[in-house]
Formats: structure tokens, C-alpha cells, sequence
């Protein structure tokens, strides 16, 4: 039981230490000073000379929107056409189909918006071909993406006025080059030595010990599987994530993959202070972050490590916990950190099946995906927390009876009106495709009895989960939702888009329109940000706006599901 | 947009060689001198493959040490698990019965010690793992079934027992397939 905890606590505390050298290193790296990786250059102006692009060129922040949305844009149509072919197209041993127009369209998108939604199983649903030019590739550039947005926040926030962000290629480039792939080249080496496969061969069928047939499903796993996790993609190459023991085969494989989930979220958070010269604004802002994590992960893992009551009641040990779709060499409370680090964060892998976690678990791991700004996915979390950050500033200057600014910059109506939006648009998205999707089920609860694995309250958290999860980019589910039918895949889809593209266009643009400002020097009346005071503000305008919202609904699903179990 | 457009198109093509080209062909090459070359550590009894280290098997027979319930029915062309949630009525009477059954099975067995893990089903459907616990809780069955003393069969499984990592790290766990295999080999 101790092992168990100290487990954990290992994984957590080491991932902290990790953050702050690379933390350092993303600053150098953005602002384009000089660092170890340097050797790397010839490579980066080679991958510039083949697109044609000038990378000393600076671009304004509608330019950068520009070249942000046309790559995209270019990668979703890439993505539906291998989607749809892939069954006539190499690299597929076990002979998988093509998939249907809704299934490869939520499939694109859910990958393009570095999502991983999905709606198939990764053995029978996918080829190889379409695991590594499809979904991997997409999980590289997706989270390299996510991380030059945030870089353009970066450096529209430092002291001075002017129109020139940098160039976006240069950032998102650079994010793969020296970020992603190095990392992702460590983590996939030891998932190999480890026992994960890195194969091109199909499933290999055999008869067991006791005599039954069966065939084994395997792939090239560890390569897709590294960066699954470092950019906070979270798209497994099994249909049951990191809970597959040849995807996550040993306590130490799981350790590294956890790590990884929020290692560069968290190192994103102290870079913003490095990049800035400004050390003490990153460690506010982590400590915020770690402060809202804490808050649903403490929790979490005790209930998980408690058990469940109502099998207690049946005679049967809880004494290692609740075990039901979780995996002996983890545990239940290393399931229950992944379970909430992944939802933090806008991962979505999982290690354990989150359907069948405790109710307030469940609860937890929604309310990690409803915040979406404690750690957050790769770059992508940095701006929804900015977001924040400029309506605490705004508040904090209605109380005081100042003009509110932020690092020498005042903010005006068109900012406030454009974070509102956004931080608005996330319980609006969530809540109106819940209750779309309860009002159809609800007239025709026969005709759609393949929707709900559950009854009850726990059937309605399914539906909540799964747009919880569209909206906050997370991927992860109550999986025992049908969600293979023309409605989830449309209705998350639609929902993928507008919470992916618009929560990057409004921040970028806020620090576009702040970066063009006149800079204000610091004086004894500044609100100064990076301070406890100021976190302590933040903190709780991400729980009043975000968490207060989703009250009612998790009122009719998870507590009430624990009012009736406990 | 044009503009945009062109470079797009081509810094893609050239991505798409580094990260689907290169990089996996770097970890590929790198497996082919991990444990299974990178197909997955497999194991081979009597000449034969009779399956992989890290995939679960089903175990039932009660001569052997029986493996946990799997939603997918250890079918490892797939994963899965019973995504039943924590209150669900249909759930608690499922593994209301499998409790009665194991309760039946192992006469050492008392009504609130059932291991957990041997009445839940694993979140892939194909976990390969007991806790110590619930491999102990069938030696008495196992060593009547095969008509060997209790003692060896429970040393047995003390060898198979895996500690945590350093010991500290992570819980303690009993390869099924390694246990049975060995289980088989004693006479």
C-alpha cells in the first residue's frame, strides 16, 4: 500500500524537478539565444529552404493566425484521405477496412486538434500506415502547433511596443526539432526495452497454456506511444490506451509515460517567466496550477484507494483498492494520478478504464477538463490560463480603483469582451451538447439503448464526460458510451473544432492587440502579477468562472451517484 | 493565403519524412536489439510459442492459477474493458456471483477477503497480473487439483512473487503465465 503512494509521490515530485531545466530551455529555445541544441540549425534551414521560407521574416498576429489555420487546414484534408483509403494502402498485415466518411471525420478532426477522441479501436480500426502518417504525425505537429501559439503570447508580452511577433514557422519548427522529437526519441527508446513493440509485422495468433486460440495484435506502438504522451495527445495505438500491457508494459514504463504528460505543460508555465526575464511570474503561475491539480488529486487517490463500498458489502477485499478496469502492475493509485493528470492537462490517454472510476473520481476528472488551465495541454494551457489571467487583472483593477494592466500594458473593453467570450465558450459548448444529447435520449430512450453502458446517474456522466472531453481537447471517455453513430461523431466534432481554433485565435489576439500598446513602465501603483496575492486571485477566478458553471449538471451525475453508493 | 498555402504544403511533405520517416525508423532500428527485437517478448515452452510475457491469457481451469475476468475474453486481437460504473445493479450482481463461485472453488477462502482483482475485470481485458494475494487465495485449490503438497505450491508462488521496483516503488504482482508454466513443470 505505502509502495504505492510513495510511487506516485516519486512520479510527481520527479516531473517537478524535470520542469524547471527544461523550463530554462523552451526560454532559450524561443528567444532564440544560444543552447546545445544549436547543432541542429543546418537541419532547420534545410526543412525552411524546402518550404520556401524566410525565417527571419516577423509577423504580425494576424499572419501568424494565417499560417496557423492554413497549415491545418491542409493536414484535416491530408488526414480524411488516409482515413479513407487506408484499407487498399500498405502497411496493413491484418487486412483492417477503410473507414466510414462520419468515423473518419471525427477521426481527423479529433487528431488535428490534438484531441484523440476515438471513436475506433486501434487494432481493428486503423492500419499501420495510418498510425504513423496519420494519427502520429498529427500528434507531432498538432502539439508543436499548440506551442508556437503560445510562444507568439510569449513575446507579445514582453516590454515594448510593436507589431512584430516573430515567425510562426520558426517557433513551430523549432518545437519539433528540438522539443518533441528529442524527447520523444528518449521516451519510445526505453518503451522498447521495456517490451513495448516497435514491429511492422501483423498479429501473431498462437495457442495458449491451457489451450485456447487466440492471436496477438501488435505494431509499430513505442514510436506513437512516446509522443502520445509528450504532446499531450493522448490517441493510444490499443484500444485501451496505456492500460494495454504492450503499450504500457511495467510500473516503470507507466512512470515515464505519466511524467510525460505533464512535463512540458508544466515547464511551458515556468518558460513563460524565463522567456520574460520575469522568474517569479512562471513559479506563480505553477503554483497556481499545482494548487488547482492538488486540489482534485488528493482526493482522488484516496478514493480509489479505498475501494468501492458496495463490492465491501459483498464480502470482497478492498484493501488494494477499486480494481475494476484497472490494470495489478499499476495499481489503483497510480491509475488514479494518471487519471487526473491526464484530464488536467488536455491529454487524454488513460491507464485505467475512467467509467468505471468512483463517482467524485469521475467528478474530478471532470472538473480537470471543465478548468482545462491547471498545467493544460502542450502551449494550448498557457492560453486558457492567460485567459484567466486578464480577467483577474480586470477584476483586481475594479476593486482597487485602478486601470487594470498587465506587465506595463493596460487592458480595455476589446480584450475583457474577447477572453469573456472564450472563457464562456467552453461551459456553453459542454453544456449544450449534454443537454442536446439528454433531450434525444430522453424522447427515446429504447430506440437509443445503445448510447449508455449505465443506467442512472452514471449513464448521464457518460454523455457529460464525452462532451466534456470533446470541448477541453482531452480525448479521453466513459467508454462505455456508443459513440460510433453518425450523432457523436458529428455533434464532438463540430464541438473538437470550435473549442481547438477559438481558444488559440483569442488569446493570440489579445497579446497581439496588448503587444501593440504603449508600454507603461512599472510604478509604485502597478498591479504587480507575480505575486501570491495575484495567484490567489487567479485561482479563484478560474474555479468561479469555470468550475461554477458545471455545477448543476455534475449535481444530476456524479454526486449524485455518490449520495447513492456511499 | 496563397503564399501561406505553398510553404505549407511543402514544410508538410518534408515533416512527414523527419517525423514518420526517420524518427520511427531510428526506434525501429533501436528495437531490433530489445528483449522480442521489438514483436513483443514471447514465450516459448515445449518447443512452441505459447504466448507473450506482458499479454494475459485466460486461465479457468482450476487445476491452474486462474487469471483475472476479462470483458474481452483475453482476445488480444482487441482490448477492452467492462466499462460498468461503480453503482451499476446488473454489475454488483455479476460480481456478486463470481464471488459465490471463487467462494466455492477455494474452501480457504473467507466472505471478506475475496481478493479484489479475481472478481473485477482489468481495464485492457488482457492484464497479465495477480496481486500476491490473489494468487495465495487458489494454492489450496491448485494443490489439490494436481495432488501435490500445499507447502511447495505456496513456495512456488512466493518465488513468482515481483517485488516493486528498488521495493519501494509501485505494487507487488504474480505473472500468471510464468506461475502456470512452472506450475506445469513441477512433479
Amino acid at each position: 500500500m505505502s509502495s504505492e503512494l510513495l510511487g506516485i509521490g516519486a512520479t510527481l515530485v520527479l516531473t517537478l524537478a524535470l520542469a524547471v531545466p527544461l523550463g530554462r530551455y523552451l526560454a532559450t529555445v524561443y528567444r532564440g539565444d544560444r543552447s546545445w541544441s544549436d547543432f541542429l540549425t543546418p537541419l532547420e534551414n534545410g526543412l525552411y529552404r524546402v518550404a520556401g521560407l524566410n525565417p527571419t521574416r516577423e509577423m504580425c498576429w494576424q499572419q501568424h493566425l494565417q499560417a496557423l489555420l492554413t497549415i491545418n487546414l491542409l493536414w484535416f484534408g491530408w488526414a480524411m484521405l488516409v482515413f479513407c483509403t487506408q484499407g487498399s494502402l500498405p502497411l496493413n498485415p491484418d487486412g483492417n477496412p477503410s473507414m466510414s466518411p462520419d468515423q473518419a471525420f471525427n477521426t481527423a478532426i479529433s487528431f488535428l486538434v490534438n484531441c484523440n477522441l476515438q471513436h475506433y479501436s486501434g487494432e481493428t480500426g486503423l492500419t499501420y500506415l495510418s498510425q504513423l502518417v496519420g494519427v502520429m504525425f498529427l500528434q507531432f505537429v498538432t502539439a508543436a502547433t499548440g506551442l508556437a501559439a503560445c510562444v507568439v503570447v510569449f513575446n507579445a508580452l514582453r516590454e515594448r511596443t510593436t507589431d512584430k511577433l516573430g515567425n510562426f514557422y520558426v517557433y513551430f519548427v523549432r518545437s519539433l526539432t528540438r522539443v518533441l522529437l528529442p524527447l520523444a526519441l528518449g521516451l519510445a527508446l526505453l518503451l522498447v526495452f521495456q517490451g513495448t513493440p516497435m514491429t511492422f509485422a501483423g498479429k501473431q495468433p498462437l495457442v495458449t497454456v491451457q489451450g485456447d486460440t487466440t492471436a496477438v495484435s501488435r505494431g509499430p506502438a513505442a514510436a506513437m506511444i512516446a509522443i502520445k504522451q509528450l504532446g499531450t495527445n493522448g490517441g493510444g495505438f490499443f484500444g485501451v490506451n496505456s492500460a494495454h500491457p504492450l503499450e504500457n508494459p511495467t510500473y516503470l514504463t507507466n512512470m515515464a509515460e505519466n511524467l510525460s504528460i505533464t512535463l512540458i505543460p508544466m515547464a511551458m508555465a515556468l518558460a513563460l517567466g524565463f522567456y520574460l526575464r520575469r522568474p517569479r511570474l512562471g513559479y506563480m503561475v505553477l503554483g497556481v496550477m499545482t494548487a488547482g491539480y492538488l486540489l482534485l488529486q488528493v482526493p482522488t487517490v484516496y478514493l480509489e484507494m479505498h475501494g468501492n463500498p458496495a463490492l465491501a458489502k459483498l464480502g470482497i477485499d478492498q484493501s488494494l483498492g477499486s480494481l475494476e478496469g484497472k490494470e495489478m502492475r499499476l495499481g489503483a493509485a497510480a491509475s488514479a494520478l494518471w487519471a487526473i493528470q491526464t484530464t488536467v492537462t488536455s491529454n487524454g490517454s488513460v491507464n485505467a478504464m475512467h467509467d468505471s472510476l468512483l463517482p467524485l473520481s469521475g467528478m474530478n476528472a471532470m472538473l480537470g477538463m471543465m478548468t482545462n488551465a491547471f498545467y493544460g495541454g502542450v502551449g494550448v494551457g498557457l492560453l486558457n490560463f492567460f485567459v484567466f489571467i486578464i480577467v483577474a487583472v480586470f477584476i483586481s483593477g475594479l476593486m482597487v480603483g485602478r486601470t487594470p494592466e498587465l506587465l506595463g500594458k493596460k487592458i480595455e473593453a476589446r480584450e475583457m469582451k474577447i477572453a469573456l467570450l472564450i472563457a464562456l465558450l467552453h461551459p456553453l459548448l459542454i453544456l449544450t451538447g449534454t443537454a442536446l444529447a439528454a433531450h434525444l435520449y430522453a424522447q427515446d430512450p429504447a430506440a437509443l439503448s445503445g448510447w449508455l453502458n449505465n443506467p442512472g446517474y452514471h449513464g448521464f456522466s457518460e454523455m457529460l464526460y464525452e462532451f466534456t472531453s470533446s470541448a477541453a481537447n482531452n480525448g479521453s471517455g466513459f467508454e462505455g458510451l456508443g459513440d460510433n453513430t453518425p450523432f457523436w461523431n458529428i455533434s464532438t466534432g463540430v464541438v473538437l473544432l470550435l473549442s481547438r481554433y477559438l481558444p488559440i485565435i483569442g488569446p493570440v489576439a489579445i497579446a497581439g492587440l496588448l503587444a501593440r500598446k504603449k508600454y507603461v513602465p512599472e510604478s509604485a501603483g502597478t498591479l504587480r502579477v507575480d505575486t501570491a496575492t495575484f495567484g490567489l486571485m487567479v485561482f479563484f477566478v478560474i474555479w468561479i468562472i469555470a468550475a461554477l458553471a458545471f455545477f448543476p449538471a455534475l449535481a444530476l451525475g456524479p454526486l449524485a451517484e455518490h449520495f447513492s453508493l456511499y | 493565403m496563397k503564399h501561406h498555402l505553398a510553404s505549407a504544403f511543402r514544410l508538410t511533405l518534408a515533416l512527414l519524412v523527419l517525423c514518420c520517416g526517420v524518427y520511427p525508423a531510428l526506434v525501429w532500428g533501436a528495437a531490433q536489439m530489445a528483449p522480442g527485437r521489438g514483436q513483443g517478448v514471447q514465450v516459448v515452452s515445449r518447443g512452441r510459442v505459447v504466448g507473450f510475457l506482458n499479454v494475459g491469457q485466460q486461465f479457468d481451469r482450476p487445476e491452474y492459477f486462474n487469471s483475472r475476468p476479462s470483458a474481452v475474453g483475453y482476445a488480444a486481437d482487441g482490448s477492452g474493458g467492462s466499462n460498468k460504473g461503480p453503482s451499476n445493479q446488473e454489475y454488483l450482481r455479476e460480481v456478486q456471483t463470481r464471488a459465490g463461485a471463487l467462494l466455492q472453488q477455494n474452501p480457504s477462502l473467507r466472505f471478506g477477503q475475496v481478493p479484489a482483482e479475481l472478481v473485477t475485470s482489468s481495464g485492457s481485458g488482457l492484464d497479465p497480473h495477480l496481486s500476491p494475494a490473489g494468487a495465495y487465495a487458489q494454492v489450496e485449490r491448485v494443490a489439490r487439483r494436481r495432488g501435490l503438497p500445499r507447502a511447495r505450491v505456496r513456495a512456488l508462488v512466493a518465488a513468482h512473487v515481483q517485488e516493486p521496483i528498488f521495493a519501494l516503488l509501485g505494487p507487488a504482482t504474480v505473472n500468471v503465465l510464468q506461475l502456470n508454466l512452472a506450475l506445469d513443470s513441477l512433479k
